[in-house]
Parts: structure tokens; C-alpha cells; sequence
């Protein structure tokens, strides 16, 4: 702890930081610009200027850049100087001599760092009389609405887009007052934290295109915490509603999970809740006929329901109170997972690895923290896309580790970033096939599923002091390299998942955790391609099968079945689906959407869409967080739990009921905030205290105004009215401070910069019980290439598509590709197949051919988006060409590293 | 039937006209105050508007007479009809002219002091009983208010007392045959001129009632006719204090021949009324702790010099 | 002691001539109906949204009149054009709420928004004083008669190109070399 001055009064802060970062965790008000709580300073825009003075006698002072000043023992400054608060003014005034009148019609407005600053600088008036220079602007795909006239060259679009997110097409050129920040050509920008350029950039140069089509200023946004349903890694989001519809969603602070960013599914995936495919009201299908059911219709269903044997099929994509709510409806026996057999297999073992002594599960902040990462199988820049950011911080901290030896702080960004150079911390990469990662990656090892596992039992076995056999020279050469690393690390890192449906590589990867692990447990990051896998996995035990339900359904023993916001045929093979729902005479289903399980339905029922219901998430952690209702519904649609208790339950009770009564589930109910806990009982208004057109919002309705709907369940209240969010930030939506309107104001709520929210919510670990270590996994053989004619087939994982919700949203689908398989080019030409061919797979379904040099020949990947049912797939398939025609996405949203060129 | 103190006709024709007029002075005041402050006021109900005040009891008899559930009803009712009440019993011992008049009282003037005081328990239970925090506030100030003010209004008395030697009124009238009181006795009348505002609760010492702090004081809960009985027994008080102000100091029905006694006694009061509404018209409301200090630290002091000096000189002639 | 009569005597007695006084002065009072008084051209009346002097719209939906109201009786729609232009998709004046305050029009970026001397807004239905945009918009440009907001602002419209603004100089070439 160091003591330093500031205008006079005493702190204590972290000599560590500069000046900036711990004024601002002081909560004192200092403008700035360029720098940012991740990615340190570089002293761009001069516009956090503060008088530094050498000792109590010295009156003159120096100006310094407080962002680049160390917060060293004895420091005395002053931010309210004269001088400093002139040249602040200064600096921005001559920052703002180009700057557009165009605030009125500027998304960033009202919650723009600018106008802040500006205002908190006092700067007001434009005395420069010459002209202002202009840019052109460029199409940015259908994320980013790009406006570069309102850019004031703080560098910190380059800096994220690039240096932190690792994207390449996104510069800074020319020089001068003519710098101008965009892409070599007018184009998608390509990264998948792009989104965060929204947030990052202070103006309104990168601003939310689908927010814009239907723009409503941050004040009149009705906000509540919540939580991403897009992956496993539960980032915190706000999402904002106006007039009844969704608009946008931004990053939500969370110290372990997200921190500031979070990816674009997550940020532009909300669009289906206000589609038309939504399902609207509860309907029974009578042969051909489909009608709507009356609420004693309803009940009757249920009791008759009751009276017989049910099975109930469970969500990983719906939250634990209904799953847990259906499980309740039809006991634990009939209780089946929505998940494929084998994933299903993955994620038991994952279950139990988490009680396993040796292991830690890493949260994303912990992740970054990483030396060495071995990552395995798991595309996680495709299915936990805020993991791969951190991963790929991971390996910056061999440049942290040298700048602390060459007595450079870590936040001085671009000394440390010149001494690093390319040095970087090991990471490696097992995979089927290129991967976004392999540009920081030490190594790549290309290979199938059973080729990766086979190379990770052989480094466990390695690290564990043994001799691997059966390897190739290559392999070995890595196999050197990264048991090299990994020994030496202090915080090695293991990253596996579900997705890819092969037990042995999470078996091996445990394998390699496990031979990490001495006293202290070692850090193993288990990913599942679905926000509440984990939620659901605990429900049920291993043996209860997706295909035993299908199964029993099949024989006729069973009334009916209940499948929860799942559709089956991205579960189980298609006939075995078919069959199942045949047979079933009643099939019950709720989701949000139509889907082909809902087309097979007799009773359909509307489920509210994560923004218009109050629930909870399991993340790969095991961490639960509670997502709050942002806005009602203006359909039928109730929560999963309410049709499933008949109305009988509030959401505080049910998650009681599931804290109490599931196994796991013990702290669940730790994560509700009760009335009591604040102010005189107030709730928490989901509207700003400036909301506006409260008297005319549905005045054309009806202009006598109701009554503000009543929320009886939760904290939060449909109002303005209450006590502020800003009072308490476990309940934190929208961040708003005075004199801070923009989303930079979360400075005011935490500890400090970088730190825990104030009154802290980071949601609770469930699964935090340890047992005895167990003991490592038999390696597998690898069998020999099969039939010459068949590829070994693996997963191919799209951020934007594989995920079966997000997939509705139309801007997603602006980045989708149609289903594919790629494919060597050794293979492709042994089949005559070219690149953009449609291909039949298995005689079967049609994909688009892509020929990739990083697959290893005799298998192929293969991508099937909502277009093939991948278990209809074997584990080797014949690939012919056809003359089918697509549906004419094309390939046009895949974006790798290693297209073959020549096939273009 | 004579035009005599205390017959039935008298009786009557006293009780008529003071309603009356207490009623008129509503237009009176209304019109009154608007042309001081540049306005018309209320001249569409018949010439001048002088039917507003048939109208206006049109509404108000016509109103819902509502008593606030949570109120103590007895004390409710009561309220309104005690201000009433007390304030006409007044009038009984004021002599309008050497014939008209209803009683001879040798306690005149005590008299009128202890309706006075009676009047505190109409302002006081109607506050009171109508559990509603203004009311309450209200209430509270008016007690304050009038019993302070009840000391001054008496003690300023005195010196007419000991200058006519009774505490009849109409003997103090015939006292004052070669000088009305107000040139000996002008700092008396200055004080009980004061007081009597306070005691009327008129502006500018409407402060039980000050709308703007506290809605309408005692009478918030009150509508329709109960309503109306404090309205015009304010307007009662307000005849009650110009006719006393007459008879005490300005020597009551005695003018020049040429106008009979009790139209002199008629002009004297209008000239006070008239005076009152131009003090509700200029003068800004005090605070409250200013209207407490003001009467306790210089009314108080001022009316016992004045008692003092009268004494003196008394004695001394 | 004479301030003290000064004060408090004297100052009230002053009030009271001054007061008095005014009863042989002409009142103020218009006796509307039936005498029509004089409507200054910057009473706060009725609001309408005006147009640019080029006939388009001016209200870019910027929501500023609404955040500004005190009574919340304005709500709108940003809605987009074609070239980029902003435009309220639907503009609702609940004037059953309105107290005339003008503080929606002091917050108008573009003079878009303006109050009129026209106040006999009395309706006998209260649902027709909910206004919407085709009610409120007229065809000129009210009391403001020169200004277009997206001649000054930077961003681009059809008929303005970027660089085509008031005070703008032509966009810069991102790929020459000369300062
Ligand atoms: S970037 Fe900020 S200051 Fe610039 S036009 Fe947009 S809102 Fe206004
Ligand atoms: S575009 Fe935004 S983030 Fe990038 S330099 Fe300009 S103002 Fe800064
Ligand atoms: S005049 Fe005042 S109350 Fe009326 S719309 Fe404008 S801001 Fe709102
Ligand atoms: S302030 Fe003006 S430009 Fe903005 S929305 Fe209101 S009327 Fe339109
Ligand atoms: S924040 Fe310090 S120079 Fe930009």
C-alpha cells in the first residue's frame, strides 16, 4: 500500500497502478480517454492530465498524464489545479475541432464517454473557425454502424479489436488529423468480440446497427441484470426493452465471469424474442386442426396427464427451476435430459470430475490468469467464445511476467507490448481443424477426436514420467514441447468440453489435469455447448438416457411426454424421434419457437424467452446466477415452471423448492435477493429515474393511464419508482452514475478498477464439496484407418448458428454459413469434389464442400447448423457430389484461417 | 311590535341582517379584492355578480354533506355550528343604536372576550376530530394563536374600560360624546385592531389555514355546509370585530344628525370591513414563530404601557 | 427603534396606500370569450412539429423533448430513411398531461418542436388530446424560419455527401501521403 495526496487529502492506494486507475477506484472524477481497466494506458489522448507535485513545499508542480504516472509512495497531485483542469479543457476542445454536430442523431447520445467528458471538462464552446475535417464511412457487416467522423483518435478500437481480441481487419491508417480507424475494405469486420467495439469506442464512431434499426436512448430502456443463455460460460448481460420489445443487450460487469466484454452471439442472439416465430398462445392440434385451449382445457390436460405415466424431457437451454419444475411433474424416473446419448455420457463424467480433489474448475478470470494452456478438442472460440478471449489473454502474461522483471509496470500497454515482442505463454492446441486460436497457439496438432486423445493420454502419461509409444515424429517432437511447458508452468490450464461427443478426450484431458495436480488442485476447464447443461446434468443420473425415453415413448407404456423447450431432432437420430412422437399419444411441448418438434406436437405451449423471466443458470463452473425479467411478455407465454405447476408457484418458492429438494441445488436460494435486504423494503426500479413518455406510451390505447404492472414476485418493479439500482449494485442493470452517463460510470460500483462489484454478486458455486481423487483413465488405441472409401467424421462448431436460438436472430443469420463439410484437399481430390460443391452426405443430407489445408486427410468436419440432424450421421461417412441445390448462404460467414486457395 | 333593545323584532331584524351582510361580504370581498389587484372578479351571476353569493348556496347547501369515515363525528359536527354559534352570540350585547340593540349587559365587554375564547374550541375540534395531519396542524396554530392573541385583545381593552368606567358597551358608546375613544386610547386601538385580525384569523394571520403550507388548516376535511359554517363565520368574526372596533373606539351609532344613528354605526363598520379586505389584499402572511414573537415581546409589552399611561394620566387628572 | 417602526409599521402602511390605490386603475382582465385577447407570438400553446425550410421533416427523433418533459407525456420512435435521415416513426403528445411548460421545445436540437400561441385545446372526449404526429406536424417551419439541422450535422443524407456541411472540408483520402 502506498500513501499519496490528492488536492490535499491522504489515500491509500496500490502502488502497482498509475494515478488514473486509482483515483477512479477512489471514485474520484478524472476525465480520460485511452485508457481502459484491460488494457492499461498509453498515453494517446493526454486528456487525464493532473498537476504532480515533488513534495509539500513545491507549489509549481508538473502536469503529467495520470494514466502514465505510477500511484507511487508519496505521490501528491492535484486534479482540481487550474492548470490541469485548463489543459484538460484544452485538450478536448482541440480533440472536438472536427467533431460532428450530430448528437441528436448519434446512437452513442446520452450515454456517450464524450459528452461526459466534455461536460466533466468544462470545455463548451468551438472558437476554431476553419473547417472540420470529414470521412467517409464503410459498411462493417450487420453488427457495426460505422460513423468516423465522430472519432477522436484514442486508439482504443485498435487496441481491443486487435492487441486484446486478436482481430486483423480492423486498422489504423493515414496520419495526422486524417488518422481514420475501419477496415482495408469496406466489409464484415470478422472478429467475434466485435460487438465490443460498441462499448469500447468513447464516441459514437462503432455503434449496435440492430440496436439503431429500433433506437431508443439508454434512459428509456427498461434494464434488468441477466445472464447470456448463448454458451456455458454465463456471462452477465443487461438487456434494454422499450414499448414492449427487445432492443439491445450490452456487457453486464461480473469480476469472475465476463469482466468487460463479452462475444457477439451473445450481444446480437436476442433477436427471435421479438419474432414472429414465436409461439403465442397454447395450442392443441386435432388432426390437421390446431385450436386454442382455454385455461380449464389447460388443466384437464395436466390432470390427465397425472393420472397416467409420463415422461418428461428436460432443457439445456431452459433454466434449472423448469427443468426442475418438470422432473417434480413427472418424477425423477420418467425424467430424461434433452441431450444427446453421448454428450449426455460427457457431461456425467464432467459431473463427477468437478467433485474430484484434484481438479479446480478455472472461472474466466482465473483462466486468463493462466501460464500454460492445453486445449483439447474443443472449438471454444465456436462454443464458449468469452473462454477463448480469455485464453487468449492467457498468453500475454509471459509479457507481463518479463515487464515485471525489466521493473516496467504491467499497465504502461505499448513498452510492455515493445519488450514482449512475440514472446508469448504457451498454448496448444489439439483440434480437428484450424482453429481462431492457432495464431497465439505454440502448436497445433490437427488430427480426429480419437487421434487428439490418443496424443493427450500420451502427455498425461509423459508428465507422469512414463514413455509414450505408437507416436508419430511430429507428434513427438510437440509431445516434448508441451510437457516442457506445462511442468514449468505455476498455473497450468487444461480446457476440454462436450461438444465434440468423444468421451476418451475428456477422459485424457482429466488424465493430464490430474498428472498436473499436486498439493493444490489443478485448474481443468470442462466446456458444454449449452448455457444450463451443467443445470440440467445435475438433475439426473447417468442412467437415465435420451434414448431410453425415446424408447419407452416408442413402446406405448406411456401416456405422454413432455419435452421442454427442446427440439429432439438435434438430440437423437431422426426416426427414433419420429417413431417416439408417433407413438406418444399425447406429446406436450414448450418452447419459444416453432420447431420440428413442435410441428409433431399435440399440445403446444408459449415459454417466455430469458428477458421475460426470472430464472437461474448453471454455468461450466457449476456457478448459478440469477437472470431477472427485464420485461413482460405481450404474448401468452409464461415461464417452463409455470404451465408445469399449473400456476401453483412463484418463482422465490420453486427456486426455494429446488434449493431444498435437488441434490446439488443447496445455495441456489442464496442467490435471490429478498425485500428485506434493502432500504424500507423498496424494490429496485427496472426504469431510469429519467425514463421518459410515462403519460403517453400507450396513451393511444387508452389515455387514461394504468396502473404500473405489479411484479409480486421478484425485488425488481415495473417502474421508476423505488429504491435507485445505483444505491445497490448486486442488482445492477444499467450503470449510471452523476456526471458519468455511460457505460464507463461501472468505476463508481466497483471496489476498485477491476475489481468486485461493490455489494458484490458473482453469483454462487454449486458444486464446491470435494471428494477423494479418483485415479486416471486407460488410454484407448486408435484403430487403424477404416474403409478407404469413408472419412472418420467430427463437429464443426459456428458461433453464429450453432446455437439453436441465436441461430433466429437475423443479424446472426447475416453471419451464418449453410451447413458444410470440409474437408483435405488430398480427399477432396480423390473425390472430385471442389470447393462450394454440394455435397450428399451418406447419400443423405446436402452440405457445401470446403476444402481446408489444417484437416488431417481420411476425415472430414463437418458443420450441420439447423439443416442436418448430426446424429443421423455415423461415425464415418461417403461423401458424394450432387446436384441439389442449397439453400444459398453459401460459405459466406465462415471465417477461418485456412481455406484452401487454389479450390476458390 | 317596537324597534326596541331586546324586542322580538329587533332580535330578528339583527340576527337577519348580520347573516346577510356576512353572507354579501363574500361577493363584497371577492370583487373587492380584485379590483385591487387589477381584475374583474365574479360579475356574471346578475348585475355585478351579486347573485354569486345565491349561487355559491346553491352549491354548497346542495353538496354532499360527507363526514370522513375516520373521523370522530360527534366533535365534527359539532365544530362548525359552535364558530357559528358563539360568533352571533356576540352580537347580542352589541348596541347597533340608542334603540336597537338586544341585550344590556354590564359585562359587555367580557362578555364578547369569552365568546371569543369559545370560538378557540370550534377551530380546535374541527381540527381535531378530522384525523388528517394538516387539520392537526391547523389546529394546533389556531389555539396557539387565538389564546395568545385573546390576551392583548383584552388588556388593550382596558384603557377604553377605565377611561368610560364600564364594561357596558353601550355606556362606553355614550362615553365617548365629546371624543371617541381612538384619540385617547390610539395605541389601544391600534393593538386590538391587530388582535382582532388574529383572533378572526384573517389575512394576513390566516396562519391555521395558511393553504400554501398546509391545504386549508382545520377545516381541510370539511365540505359542503359544515365547510360553509366556517366560511361565514369568518365573515361573522369579521362584522363582529368592525362593529366592536365602532362602538369601542369610534364612538358606535354618533355622528352628525343628518344620518340616523344606525346608518353611521352601518358606515363606520363597512369603512372597517372595507379595511380588512384591503389588509388581506396588501399584506403578505407572517411566519408562524414570527406572529408568537411579535404578540409576546411587543403587543404584550405595548398594551401594559398603554394600560400603564392611561392609569397614570386617569389618576392624575 | 424607528427602523424597527420603519419596518414594520410604516412599510405595511406604504403597502396598503399602494394597494388601495389600485381601485381607480383599469383592470387587466380580458373578458374572454367575449372579448379575444392578444396572442404574443411566443406564448406556449399548442405544439406542432415544424419542417425545414426544405419541406422535410425536422424532428430526428432524438427523444430529447421527452426525456426534458416533466410530465412524460411525449413518446416516440426513432425510426431510419433510406439515406440515413432519422425521423419519428410515430410522435405522441398526450396534451391531457401537458402543462405547457416549453421545456420541450428548449431542448430541441432542431427547432423541430414548437409551442403556439393557439391554446382553446378543450375537447369533450379526453381521448382526443392524444396527438399523434400526422395531427401535430404542419407544413412550415413555425417561428424558426432558417434553420436545417442536417446542413450543420455531419452525418449523411441523400443531396448532403460527407464533407458537405456547413463548415466541413471535403473527407479526407485515407490512402494519400500529403499532409
Ligand atoms: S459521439 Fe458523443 S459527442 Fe459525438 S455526436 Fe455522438 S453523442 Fe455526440
Ligand atoms: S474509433 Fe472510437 S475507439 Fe477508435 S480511435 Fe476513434 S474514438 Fe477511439
Ligand atoms: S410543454 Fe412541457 S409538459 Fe408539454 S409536452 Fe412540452 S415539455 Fe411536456
Ligand atoms: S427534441 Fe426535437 S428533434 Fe428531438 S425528438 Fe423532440 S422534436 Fe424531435
Ligand atoms: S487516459 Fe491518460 S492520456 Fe488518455
Amino acid at each position: 500500500m502506498a500513501k499519496i495526496v490528492v488536492d490535499g487529502n491522504e489515500f491509500e492506494v496500490n502502488p502497482k497502478n498509475n494515478l488514473l486507475q486509482e483515483c477512479l477506484s477512489l471514485g474520484l472524477d478524472l476525465p480520460y480517454f485511452c485508457w481502459h481497466p484491460c488494457m492499461g494506458s498509453v498515453g494517446a489522448c493526454r486528456q487525464c492530465a493532473v498537476k504532480q507535485y515533488r513534495d509539500e513545499n513545491d507549489e509549481k508542480g508538473t502536469i503529467v498524464m495520470a494514466c502514465m504516472t505510477p500511484a507511487s509512495d508519496g505521490a501528491r497531485i492535484s486534479i482540481a489545479d487550474e492548470q490541469a483542469h485548463d489543459m484538460r479543457e484544452r485538450v478536448i476542445e482541440s480533440l472536438m475541432i472536427s467533431h460532428p454536430h450530430d448528437c441528436p442523431v448519434c446512437e452513442e447520445g446520452g450515454e456517450c464517454h464524450l459528452q461526459d467528458m466534455t461536460l466533466m471538462s468544462g470545455h463548451n464552446y468551438r472558437r476554431y473557425d476553419k473547417k472540420k475535417v470529414t470521412h467517409h464511412n464503410q459498411y462493417l457487416g450487420p453488427f457495426i454502424n460505422h460513423e468516423m467522423n465522430r472519432c477522436i483518435t484514442c486508439y482504443r478500437c485498435v487496441r481491443f479489436y486487435d492487441d486484446y481480441a486478436g482481430g486483423n481487419d480492423l486498422s489504423a491508417q493515414a496520419s495526422h488529423h486524417h488518422t481514420y480507424f475501419g477496415r482495408h475494405e469496406e466489409g464484415t469486420l470478422e472478429n467475434e468480440f466485435s460487438g465490443n467495439l460498441v462499448e469500447v469506442c468513447p464516441t459514437g464512431v462503432f455503434t449496435d446497427k440492430v440496436f439503431s434499426q429500433a433506437y431508443t436512448r439508454k434512459w428509456d430502456l427498461q434494464t434488468a441484470p441477466s445472464v447470456c443463455t448463448g454458451c456455458s460460460t454465463g456471462c452477465n448481460i443487461t438487456p434494454g426493452e422499450r414499448y414492449g420489445s427487445l432492443r439491445r443487450i450490452v456487457n453486464r460487469y461480473n469480476s469472475e465471469v465476463n469482466g468487460y466484454f463479452i462475444c457477439d452471439r451473445g450481444r446480437f442472439g436476442w433477436e427471435y424474442v421479438n419474432g414472429e416465430e414465436r409461439i403465442k398462445t397454447p395450442v392443441q392440434v386435432v388432426g390437421d386442426e390446431s385450436k386454442g385451449m382455454s385455461d380449464e382445457e389447460i388443466d384437464e390436460l395436466f390432470n390427465d396427464l397425472a393420472k397416467g405415466v409420463v415422461i418428461g424431457i428436460g432443457s439445456p437451454r431452459s433454466s434449472n427451476e423448469s427443468n426442475y419444475a418438470l422432473r417434480k411433474l413427472v418424477g425423477e424416473a420418467n425424467f430424461y435430459p434433452g441431450i444427446a446419448n453421448n454428450e449426455h455420457a460427457i457431461n456425467q463424467l464432467i459431473l463427477e470430475l468437478h467433485k474430484d480433489k484434484a481438479f479446480h474448475t478455472p472461472s474466466v478470470r482465473e483462466i486468463e490468469r493462466a501460464d500454460a494452456v492445453i486445449i483439447i478438442g474443443e472449438d471454444i472460440t465456436n462454443t464458449a467464445p468469452r473462454i477463448a478471449l480469455a485464453v487468449r489473454q492467457s498468453v500475454r502474461n509471459k509479457a507481463s511476467e518479463l515487464a515485471e522483471l525489466n521493473n516496467i509496470p504491467v499497465w504502461q500497454d505499448a513498452a510492455v507490448r515493445e519488450l514482449a515482442q512475440q514472446e508469448r505463454g504457451p498454448l496448444f492446441i489439439l483440434s480437428n481443424a484450424a482453429s481462431r486460436l492457432d495464431d497465439v497457439a505454440q502448436q497445433t496438432l490437427i488430427g480426429t477426436c480419437a487421434e487428439q486423445a490418443q496424443f493427450a493420454f500420451a502427455v498425461a502419461e509423459a508428465l507422469e514420467g512414463g514413455t509414450p509409444a505408437g507416436l508419430t515424429e511430429q507428434q513427438e517432437k510437440v509431445l516434448l514441447e508441451v510437457v516442457e511447458a506445462l511442468r514449468h508452468a505455476k498455473r497450468p490450464l487444461v480446457v476440454s468440453g462436450s461438444s465434440n461427443g468423444s468421451i476418451e478426450m475428456v477422459q485424457a484431458a482429466s488424465n493430464i489435469a490430474r498428472a498436473l495436480s499436486g498439493d493444490q488442485p489443478s485448474h481443468m476447464a470442462l466446456v458444454f455447448p449449452e448455457v444450463n447443461t451443467m443445470g440440467l446434468e445435475l438433475l439426473v443420473g447417468p442412467e437415465q438416457k435420451l434414448s431410453t425415453a425415446l424408447e419407452r415413448c416408442s413402446s406405448g407404456e406411456v401416456s405422454g411426454v413432455i419435452v421442454l423447450e427442446n427440439d429432439l431432432y438435434r438430440r437423437a437420430p431422426t426416426a427414433a424421434v419420429d417413431n417416439a412422437l408417433l407413438q406418444a399419444d399425447t406429446v406436450v411441448v414448450l418452447d419459444q419457437m416453432h420447431s420440428a418438434t413442435t410441428s409433431k406436437a399435440t399440445h403446444v405451449f408459449p415459454v417466455t424467452a430469458f428477458s421475460e423471466q426470472e430464472s437461474t443458470y448453471v454455468n461450466y463452473e457449476s456457478r448459478a446466477q440469477l437472470s431477472f425479467q427485464v420485461h413482460q411478455t405481450v404474448t401468452d407465454a409464461k415461464p417452463g415452471w409455470k404451465w408445469l405447476t399449473n400456476g401453483d408457484s412463484d418463482i422465490n418458492s420453486i427456486i426455494k423448492d429446488c434449493s431444498d429438494e435437488a441434490e446439488g441445488f443447496g445455495s441456489l436460494d442464496g442467490l435471490v435477493p429478498r425485500l428485506s435486504q434493502f432500504v424500507v423494503g423498496l424494490k429496485i426500479p427496472r426504469q431510469s429515474h429519467r425514463y421518459s413518455g410515462r403519460t403517453a406510451m400507450i396513451a393511444n390505447r387508452n389515455v387514461h393511464e394504468p396502473k404500473q404492472p405489479e411484479d409480486n414476485e421478484s425485488v425488481m418493479a415495473f417502474s421508476m419508482e423505488g429504491m435507485p439500482a445505483m444505491k445497490d449494485a448486486s442488482i445492477l442493470g444499467s450503470t449510471w452514475a452523476p456526471s458519468w452517463n455511460s457505460n464507463q460510470s461501472i468505476s463508481k460500483f466497483q471496489e476498485e478498477v477491476n475489481g468486485e462489484l461493490k455489494q458484490g454478486h458473482t453469483g454462487t458455486l454449486l458444486l464446491t464439496e470435494k471428494t477423494e481423487t479418483g485415479i486416471p483413465f486407460q488410454p484407448i488405441q486408435v484403430e487403424g484407418g477404416g474403409d478407404s472409401g469413408q472419412l472418420t467424421l467430427s463437429l464443426a462448431f459456428q458461433i453464429f448458428g450453432s446455437e439453436e436460438l441465436s441461430a433466429r436472430s437475423p443479424s446472426i443469420q447475416k453471419r451464418m454459413t449453410d451447413a458444410y463439410v470440409a474437408l483435405a484437399p488430398v480427399d477432396a481430390a480423390r473425390l472430385e469434389i471442389s470447393h462450394g460443391d454440394a455435397v450428399a452426405i451418406n447419400g443423405g443430407p446436402v452440405a457445401v464442400a470446403c476444402i481446408r489445408e489444417k484437416i488431417s486427410e481420411g476425415s472430414c468436419v463437418v458443420h450441420c447448423g439447423a439443416q442436418i440432424n448430426p446424429h443421423d450421421l455415423a461415425g464415418a461417412v461417403s461423401l458424394t457430389k450432387t446436384s441439389e441445390s442449397l439453400p444459398g448462404k453459401g460459405l459466406s460467414g465462415l471465417i477461418v484461417s485456412d481455406l484452401c486457395e487454389e479450390s476458390y | 311590535m317596537a324597534l326596541e333593545v331586546g324586542s322580538g323584532l329587533t332580535i330578528g331584524l339583527i340576527l337577519g341582517t348580520v347573516i346577510v351582510v356576512a353572507a354579501m361580504l363574500i361577493w363584497v370581498e371577492r370583487r373587492l379584492l380584485s379590483f385591487w389587484q387589477e381584475r374583474l372578479g365574479p360579475n356574471r351571476v346578475g348585475p355585478f355578480g351579486l347573485l354569486q353569493v345565491v349561487a355559491d348556496m346553491i352549491k354548497i347547501f346542495t353538496k354532499e354533506d360527507w363526514v370522513p369515515p375516520f373521523a370522530d363525528r360527534v366533535s365534527f359536527i359539532i365544530a362548525p355550528a359552535i364558530i357559528m354559534t358563539v360568533i352571533l352570540l356576540s352580537f347580542a350585547v352589541i348596541p347597533f343604536a340608542p334603540n336597537i340593540g338586544i341585550i344590556e349587559s354590564n359585562i359587555g365587554v367580557l362578555f364578547i372576550l369569552a365568546m371569543a375564547s369559545l370560538g378557540a374550541y370550534s377551530v380546535m375540534l374541527g381540527g381535531l376530530s378530522s384525523d388528517n395531519k394538516y387539520a392537526l396542524l391547523g389546529s394546533l396554530r389556531a389555539a396557539a394563536q387565538m389564546v395568545s392573541y385573546e390576551v392583548f385583545m383584552g388588556i388593550s381593552l382596558l384603557g377604553v374600560v377605565a377611561l368610560s368606567g364600564s364594561f357596558n358597551l353601550r355606556t362606553i358608546v355614550e362615553a365617548q360624546e365629546g371624543m371617541w375613544f381612538v384619540v385617547p386610547q390610539f395605541v389601544g386601538f391600534v393593538i386590538f385592531l391587530i388582535a382582532g385580525v388574529a383572533e378572526s384569523h384573517r389575512l394576513p394571520f390566516d396562519i391555521p389555514e395558511a393553504e400554501q403550507e398546509i391545504c386549508a388548516g382545520y377545516h381541510t376535511e370539511y365540505s359542503g355546509m359544515k365547510f360553509g359554517m366556517f366560511f361565514v363565520g369568518e365573515y361573522l368574526g369579521l362584522v363582529l370585530v368592525s362593529s366592536l372596533i365602532t362602538v369601542l373606539f369610534f364612538g358606535g351609532w354618533m355622528g352628525p344628525g343628518f344620518l340616523p344613528p344606525v346608518v353611521w354605526f352601518a358606515v363606520k363598520s363597512g369603512v372597517f370591513i372595507a379595511f380588512f379586505i384591503l389588509l388581506r389584499a396588501a399584506i403578505p402572511r407572517p411566519r408562524y414563530d414570527q406572529l408568537m414573537t411579535y404578540g409576546w415581546l411587543f403587543l404584550l409589552p405595548l398594551s401594559l404601557i398603554n394600560l400603564l399611561v392611561t392609569g397614570a394620566v386617569i389618576l392624575s387628572n | 427603534m424607528y427602523s424597527l417602526i420603519k419596518d414594520t409599521l410604516l412599510s405595511q402602511v406604504v403597502t396598503l396606500w399602494g394597494v388601495f390605490k389600485k381601485l381607480f386603475v383599469k383592470a387587466d382582465t380580458v373578458e374572454y370569450p367575449d372579448q379575444q385577447p392578444y396572442m404574443f407570438p411566443r406564448w406556449r400553446g399548442r405544439i406542432i412539429l415544424s419542417r425545414d425550410p426544405d419541406g422535410e421533416e425536422r424532428c430526428v427523433a432524438c427523444n430529447l423533448c421527452a426525456v426534458a418533459c416533466p410530465v412524460d407525456c411525449i413518446a416516440l420512435q426513432k425510426g431510419e430513411m433510406e439515406d440515413g435521415r432519422w425521423y419519428p416513426e410515430f410522435f405522441r403528445i398526450n396534451f391531457s398531461r401537458c402543462i405547457m411548460c416549453g421545456f420541450c421545445e428548449e431542448a430541441c436540437p432542431t427547432n423541430a418542436i414548437q409551442l403556439t400561441p393557439d391554446f382553446e385545446m378543450a375537447e369533450y372526449v379526453r381521448q382526443d388530446m392524444v396527438w399523434e404526429k400526422e395531427d401535430l406536424l404542419i407544413s412550415g417551419c413555425g417561428k424558426y424560419h432558417d434553420y436545417n439541422f442536417y446542413r450543420v450535422a455531419g452525418k449523411q443524407i441523400s443531396g448532403k455527401d460527407k464533407g458537405e456541411a456547413l463548415n466541413e472540408a471535403k473527407p479526407v483520402n485515407v490512402r494519400s501521403l500529403m499532409p
